[in-house]
């Protein structure tokens, strides 16, 4: 068990994180998408990750004070198929086993134009961190408040894919998400 | 072995394009027979990918085909029984609606699977249908079943064929075949 010590306890600080951070899970998951886009051979392809969820504080009349944290399943990545699934949970891809979360926290919230922030914090990926500066949109549906908004990762940084794969899938993985709250 | 007249030929276009399209065909065919049951790999990324690009371009010189045929008429048939004379042309227009339909049906399941068709890895094709995991299910098995008639209308397009040049020693072969033409 010695050896499963460290992602233990990151998991147990980025829980406890989530969990200060984020008070109550505020996001209605069923109306909310995130969505990985990677391309293979130039095609784009749309892969939902199911299992999330997270909490955005943000107030209109005081966006610096915006908060936001999120943990998503890395093993929910729907590929479109059983067997591609299968794939990206192994070892080399995701490793969903060793590191069943991802997450994204934010440190500081920059207001932009009515409506938009950019939101800096740390993403949390297969056990490495990035820094992330997220432009968002702050809409609305019905009573809800909408966030859109769109990022790049690297999978050679998070160290996802084999190196054999690297010719047929691109590096870049474009992440969208659509969060209800 | 009789001079082929060259109004009982097909023009040069068509013949060419028949001999293109059975290759492409041939291949399209076996990779799609094989590929599906590799293991995940680059290679089987790959091998989809050049199944796909092969199965457009058949449908696009098939459409050719078919504005090629409706302008320049086959040559008249051999002399041959009636039944094989409706055998034959039923024949023909039953590849012609085969193979249009086996790779639109395969498109129509890449859109429909999300995966959508990159033409020559250069050119995105638009999806016929949204993404729908059940539509798609279904649909593979269409391009499928599509795909072994197909394979199976062929076999017997070729039978004929042989039958008529090695049996009845007339021309239905060597009217194809563009190095006999003149």
């Amino acid at each position: 068990m010695k050896r499963h010590a460290p992602w233990f306890s990151t998991m147990a600080v980025t829980a406890a994180f989530v969990a200060t951070a984020a008070g109550d899970p505020t996001i209605d998951a069923s109306k909310s998408s995130i969505i990985a886009t990677f391309r293979q051979e130039n095609v784009p392809v749309d892969a939902p990750l199911k299992k999330f969820n997270g909490r955005i504080d943000y107030n209109p009349s005081q966006p610096n004070a915006a908060k936001a944290a999120l943990e998503v399943d890395t093993g929910s990545l729907d590929m479109g198929s059983s067997d591609y699934d299968a794939e990206v949970r192994k070892k080399p891809w995701l490793d969903s086993g060793t590191y069943p979360k991802a997450s994204f926290i934010s440190t500081s919230v920059k207001p932009g134009a009515a409506g938009h922030f950019d939101a800096t914090g740390t993403l949390t990926l297969k056990g490495k961190t990035q820094t992330l500066s997220v432009p968002v949109t702050v809409g609305s549906a019905g009573k809800a408040m909408v966030f859109d908004g769109a990022f790049e990762i690297s999978r050679a940084y998070f160290g996802i894919g084999d190196k054999e794969w690297n010719d047929v899938v691109d590096d870049k993985v474009k992440v969208r998400f659509h969060l209800v709250e | 072995m009789d001079a082929v007249q060259p109004d009982t030929s097909y023009t040069r276009t068509a013949v060419a394009l028949h001999w293109i399209v059975a290759l492409l065909i041939s291949v399209g065919f076996t990779l799609g027979a094989t590929m599906t049951d590799l293991s995940v790999s680059p290679r089987k990324i790959r091998l989809f990918a050049y199944h796909k690009w092969i199965g457009i371009t058949v449908l696009g010189l098939v459409v050719l085909r078919l504005l090629w045929r409706l302008t320049h008429p086959a040559p008249p048939d051999e002399p041959m029984p009636r039944w094989q004379r409706i055998a034959a042309h039923a024949t023909h227009w039953l590849l012609y609606l085969l193979m249009l339909a086996t790779p639109l049906a395969g498109w129509l399941y890449s859109s429909a699977a999300g995966y959508p068709v990159v033409y020559l890895k250069l050119w995105q094709l638009p999806d016929l249908v949204s993404k729908n995991k059940q539509l798609a299910n279904v649909l593979v098995e269409v391009h499928g079943y599509l795909a072994w008639t197909l394979l199976w209308v062929v076999v017997l397009h070729a039978a004929a064929a042989l039958k008529h040049h090695f049996f009845d020693r007339d021309a239905t072969l060597r009217r194809m075949l563009a190095w006999q033409r003149r």
